[in-house]
């Protein structure tokens, strides 16, 4: 795989990480279906992505049965690029594997691996968490706060949610804080410049690697790569067996090993909501019922909410399309993981560092409008309404468009012609008489 | 004038599609450059006016006419009408049944809801009859 460019050009704002591997794509309608934001198209025989539209939610990798849409990311051996370097392993990742008792041996098996410092994103996951819940006490932020932590969400929010950007929690996720907090520490270890540190977050989905290189709500991510946990995966099984029989032991100058409960508990669906100890929550996973939850919400159908949870992927981030285990065991294996943990193990010891927030604006894009101006959109609109009586209403996606409206909006843009849909090909085949 | 004109049926007494037409009224609104602010504003008054006539009026119409100026909305219901308009219009005021209110419906504020976030507010009902609601959002205010 090749590694993304960093870039916040205007370009780079709509960066996202799938891929289409040409030669395995059949053309079939299996994305063009699953797709929630109406974002992919068949052209010319391939399914091609409209980027503006694309929120990286991962479900047409998921979907496709041809394995042609593939995620992105940093190799393994973008290790070698820096002097010192430090994993970012996410709570998701400790279910992935059986009979695990203890985090320590995943996070002993990472320095057995080649790093020299871990930070576990769910150690700074316990002090968002710890944030957030000030944040709502003190009423400091518009609620309910929707949580930063899927960038899909995000990303969907700001294509599709206008009304809601502000509530998006002005708290940074959790990768972004642990990726500071390790970054600050490695600096005061090694005494080495920024650059020769390299930050690597063990990503469980594509959304993730793109929120490190066109990150939303934040200038810069401290976040240099994101690897992929099925990468990392099986290159740990046999370095977690060493530890486990005792014949590897790091010394390490800090406790690598912090997080508690409620940090554990956030890499799978409703765990982020529990540690904020409060009721008033919503925790909503899966990309069509977030789609539906934001809706609702707009329109003010939720009432007295502090807070809300929303997962691109069924289960939570244990369900990322990066991930090795169904999604479902591993939530059970998180459940058996947490039993004997403390309920937090990290805290923010002194003053809330400025990291721990967002330090840009999040703009609304309206990427769906049909014209430039309002009158536009009305001719645009009046004209879309007009050709879907043509077309038969079957959403069969033959014309390379998901629905019968998407493709009339794609006519009516310009972007592809009646003729495409074979419904109207057939009518006029029919009235050349070529059928006796 | 260049309007965009869009008709909704509400079908009454079927809670499970209430608030169908509002959404998709919405989200034409978000496709045509109108401010975040104005769709916030129709999608409510819509959604509290959908959700009347579903309690009260066993269904209804919705009218929707778009233009470069502004948004205006037609509600029109063949239900029992409203025998006191100035008691309906107070905040709190409900008479949906019990049941209804289990539901989280019937809290009072639909009307007051639809008046406050619209430009202009025109109610007139009869009873026996049915009753009609005017509204207007302005694009540009």
């Amino acid at each position: 795989m090749t590694s993304n460019e960093k870039n916040n050009s205007e370009s780079g704002r709509f960066l996202h990480s799938i891929r289409l591997q040409g030669d395995l794509c059949k053309g079939c309608i299996n994305c063009l279906k699953r797709c929630p934001t109406e974002a992919i198209r068949i052209r010319r025989g391939k399914s091609r992505i409209i980027k503006e539209y694309c929120t990286d939610c991962g479900e047409c990798i998921r979907i496709c049965p041809y394995h042609a849409k593939k995620a992105t990311y940093d190799s393994l051996d973008s290790m070698a690029d820096y002097e010192y370097t430090i994993a970012l392993p996410p709570p998701e990742l400790y279910p992935q594997f059986n009979n695990l008792e203890e985090k320590s041996v995943v996070l002993n098996a990472l320095i057995s691996f080649g790093f020299n410092d871990v930070y576990e994103v769910a150690a700074a996951a316990e002090q968002v968490s710890e944030i957030t819940r000030k944040l709502i006490k003190e009423k400091k932020a518009q609620l309910p706060i929707i949580s930063s932590a899927c960038p899909s969400v995000t990303r969907l929010i700001r294509v599709k949610f206008p009304n809601l950007v502000e509530n998006i929690s002005p708290v940074v996720s959790p990768a972004e804080f642990a990726a500071n907090a390790a970054v600050r520490r490695a600096q005061l270890v090694t005494g080495l410049p920024r650059e020769k540190i390299g930050v690597f977050l063990i990503a469980p989905c594509p959304a993730k690697v793109t929120e490190i290189y066109s990150p939303l709500g934040i200038k810069k991510s401290e976040i240099d790569k994101a690897i992929a946990l099925k990468d990392i995966y099986p290159r740990l099984l046999p370095l977690m067996k060493e530890v486990a029989a005792g014949e590897t032991r790091h010394q390490l100058p800090h406790e690598i090993n912090k997080a508690g409960r409620i940090g554990v508990s956030w890499g799978g669906h409703g765990g982020e909501a529990g540690g904020l100890l409060t009721d008033n929550y919503l925790a909503v996973d899966g990309i069509t019922n977030v789609i539906k939850a934001l809706e609702d919400l707009e329109d003010d159908k939720f009432k007295n909410l502090e807070f809300i949870e929303l997962n691109a992927c069924c289960g939570g981030c244990v369900g990322g399309v990066l991930a090795v285990e169904n999604p479902y065991m591993a939530k059970v294996k998180l459940n058996i993981l947490r039993k004997y943990l403390p309920v937090s193990g990290a805290r923010i010891d002194e003053a809330v560092p400025p990291y721990a927030y967002r330090n840009e604006e999040i703009e609304y894009m309206p990427v769906f409008n049909l014209g430039g101006t309002v009158e536009e959109s009305i001719n645009l609109m009046k004209a879309i309404d007009k050709l879907i009586e043509k077309f038969p209403g079957l959403d069969c996606g033959c014309c390379g468009a998901p629905t019968c409206r998407a493709h009339a909006e794609d006519v009516a843009k310009g972007y592809a012609t009646e003729k495409e849909c074979i419904h109207i090909l057939r009518e006029l085949y029919n009235a050349t008489g070529a059928e006796d | 004038m260049n309007v965009l004109e869009l008709h909704y049926d509400v079908p009454g007494d079927d809670f499970t599609r209430a608030g169908e037409a509002s959404s998709a009224i919405k989200n034409k609104l978000k496709q045509m450059g109108i401010s975040p602010n104005v769709i916030r504003n129709v999608a409510i008054a819509t959604y509290e006016g959908e959700i009347n006539m579903v309690i009260h009026a066993n269904g209804g119409t919705i009218d929707v006419a778009i233009d470069s100026d502004a948004v205006t909305l037609l509600l029109k219901d063949t239900g029992d009408g409203i025998p006191d308009v100035e008691l309906a219009m107070r905040e709190g005021y409900t008479t949906a049944k019990e049941e209804i209110r289990a539901l989280g419906f019937g809290a009072g504020m639909g009307l007051p809801n639809m008046k406050k976030y619209t430009d202009e507010f025109e109610l007139t009902s009869e009873v026996g009859k049915g009753t009609e609601v005017k509204m207007k959002v302005y694009l540009n205010k």
